[in-house]
């Protein structure tokens, strides 16, 4: 496939997966990838936390302020504080957001209606999109096991609100995530047991549940095959055992690629574990050839 | 032989009655809790665990086919010590903790049917946390156990369980809930008119009926708050006593590490010392060095590329490694190699405690 055509599929990519599977390193892959097709792209974390920005190459983390990671790629962080915050200054009612959570009011009003911070996060991106901030958005997901919760919240809030303003936020919302030409999801796995599993359950409850369309899967941190390697059975050398121990490693994450294809029919994108365990902005910028290539092949 | 830090982290095991284990999510914070209970339980303590991830694959390893519940259930064929393990169930530890403070059937009725207890006790951020604090608590005071090991969420909400004890207390002890509650006590009228003021607010953004919700919600808690706020001191207390003690967990990436270092100056901030460090997921050492196996490789043998490459993501992990182990220094540090296939049953689990207290 045109890596262009692939990444002008949908405007909107969120890419989702459990935590230490490398969800944020493949965001800024994909983000470097898009931009090498020519793209301008907006890259935006929700994770005060998030280590993105060094993935990029920036020398701080990111904050609320859209900065310039490269001439094509703006990057930024959304929480639900500023994100209502903008929406409070957008309708006459500047500062009343610290006020609230001074007081708060906040931790009351998300517990009376929970998945309200993930509305206002996800109306934020709806707004960026509308605004056309960029030719592609890649929005790096809620860490763990709050992606399902967080894509599901505009449906589970329009239970609980059934007019008003956030009403209206959620169904917009809604709409965005259950169209295919507007947003896409991209899982992240490992082919290890567990990340595997998972990866498979996530991919039903969000498909069925929400109604998201699903991008190809990437199957991240692949050891690469060496060439003509074997191992002796009982030789003790560390020539042998390292042999032994590479090759048992190949055959277990193949096993596991074979259980994601059957269980998920969905293409792989795979990227290779990178032997230099720091991972830096060029790790992605090597990444993000490979990722190319991956996509060319599909 | 076994390594000093594998000596100290069997001290731990041996001596303290509560292990904190923290760390980022995907570094197998679970197996090891796991692995730690069992490795106490074979030196003879009577060890439980506690997991709040729903990991039947741990279930499965530990042979309860029936998955884990909010009840510890005994862990078969292990000695001389004794296995438990439970998965927490926040909302119904919820109701637990509800049944216990209400002063009459009525009240615990009006609190169990609201629906923003039941939001409440299942979403409000900090509530899965308090309640693994309070089941952390309940399991301490058992006289079955005599060691509780819990396995935290990832990094940033792992010291949630310090903290939200005082968030739930304080959420109780809301200014707005008294002024919702206190009118109907004491009549205080202009409270009355400012709360309401503020829950009209509310009300048009998220709608009346969540906001109906709430005010029958706090109406329902008056009179709960002291026994909340008196087993929150507790707990906490608990929580930062000497009996309590705190591993972190991690992998050798510079994600992981970063995530695991921030937790350190956390509970530094808090004026707690990590007992171990614990890394896992380690690339095995085959005792030669990247720089040898490269000049071996150069003429393209596979085997030599093979440990050349393996040698390479070791050392470079060691670097990566050495900043954290400074900055929990003087605590010891475990490595537990990567491990190719997941632990399936005890046996795997056991080759796991191996690795944390030796054999």
């Amino acid at each position: 496939m045109d890596p262009k055509a692939f990444f002008t599929t949908s405007r909107v990519l969120i890419v989702a997966g459990k935590g230490g599977v490398g969800k944020t390193t493949v965001t800024a892959v994909l983000a470097k990838a898009a931009a090498a097709c020519g793209l301008t792209v907006r890259v935006v974390a929700i994770d005060e936390e998030s280590p993105l920005g060094g993935l990029l190459g920036l020398p701080k983390p990111l904050g609320p302020k859209v900065v310039k990671v490269t001439p094509q790629i703006t990057a930024q962080l959304v929480t639900p504080m500023q994100a209502l915050d903008d929406y409070l200054r957008d309708h006459g009612m500047r500062g009343v957001t610290s006020q609230l959570s001074r007081l708060g009011i906040l931790d009351v009003v998300a517990s009376a209606a929970p998945g309200i911070d993930d509305i206002l996060v996800l109306a934020k991106i709806k707004q960026l999109d509308k605004q056309q901030v960029a030719d592609l958005m890649i929005v790096d997901a809620p860490a763990a096991g709050h992606a399902i919760p967080f894509l599901r919240a505009p449906r589970a809030l329009r239970e609980i609100i059934s007019v008003g303003p956030i009403n209206t936020q959620a169904v917009e919302a809604g709409e965005m995530l259950a169209d295919s030409t507007r947003c896409q999801v991209i899982l992240v796995a490992l082919a290890e047991e567990t990340p595997v599993n998972e990866a498979i359950e996530t991919a039903f409850a969000l498909e069925e549940d929400i109604g998201v369309t699903l991008g190809p899967i990437v199957v991240n941190a692949l050891y690469p095959a060496v060439d003509d390697l074997v191992a002796p059975p009982r030789a003790r050398s560390a020539i042998a055992t390292a042999a032994r121990f590479r090759l048992a490693r190949l055959q277990a994450q193949e096993e596991h690629r074979d259980r994601l294809a059957v269980g998920l029919p969905l293409p792989q994108l795979v990227l290779p574990f990178v032997f230099d365990a720091s991972l830096t902005s060029e790790t992605t910028d090597t990444l993000a050839e490979v990722l190319l290539e991956a996509i060319r092949a599909l | 032989m076994v390594s000093e830090a594998v000596a100290n982290l069997a001290d731990v095991i041996d001596g303290r009655s509560i292990i904190v284990c923290a760390g980022p999510g995907g570094v197998g914070k679970t197996t090891t809790a796991a692995a730690m209970a069992l490795a106490a339980a074979s030196r003879g303590r009577r060890a439980v665990v506690i997991t709040i991830d729903p990991a039947r694959r741990l279930a499965d390893a530990l042979g309860l086919t029936a998955g884990l519940t909010n009840q510890p259930q005994q862990v078969k064929g292990i000695g001389p010590g004794e296995l438990w393990a439970l998965m927490l169930d926040p909302k119904q530890t919820f109701d637990d903790v509800v049944r216990r403070y209400a002063n009459d059937p009525e009240q615990l009725d009006r609190i169990l049917n609201n629906s923003f207890y039941k939001n409440v006790s299942g979403a409000l951020s900090g509530t899965q946390e308090y309640m693994a604090a309070e089941k952390l608590y309940e399991l301490h005071h058992d006289d079955r156990f005599d060691l509780v090991i819990i396995d935290t969420p990832p990094t940033r909400h792992a010291l949630d369980v310090i903290d939200a004890p005082r968030r739930l207390t304080r959420f109780l002890d809301h200014r707005l809930y008294r002024a919702i509650v206190m009118p109907a006590r004491i009549g205080l009228r202009v409270v009355n008119f400012a709360a309401q003021a503020v829950l009209k607010t509310i009300a048009k953004i998220v709608g009346g009926a969540a906001i109906a919700d709430v005010v029958s919600f706090f109406q329902a808690f008056d009179g709960m708050e002291a026994g909340f706020g008196e087993r929150a001191s507790l707990v906490l207390a608990l929580l930062t006593s000497p009996e309590t003690a705190y591993v972190i967990v991690t992998a050798p990436r510079q994600d992981r590490l970063d995530e695991a270092a921030w937790l350190s100056a956390q509970l530094a901030e808090r004026k707690i010392k990590p007992a171990a460090l614990v890394v896992n997921r380690a690339h095995p050492d085959f005792g030669i060095s990247a720089v040898e196996a490269r000049a071996e490789a150069s003429d393209g043998d596979p085997a030599w590329t093979n440990l050349a490459q393996l040698a390479e993501v070791a050392e470079s992990e060691e670097r990566l490694i050495t900043p954290l182990i400074a900055a929990v220094a003087p605590a010891p540090v475990v490595r537990v190699p990567l491990l190719v296939r997941d632990v399936h049953d005890l046996s795997g689990l056991g080759d796991v405690a191996a690795h944390l207290v030796g054999r």
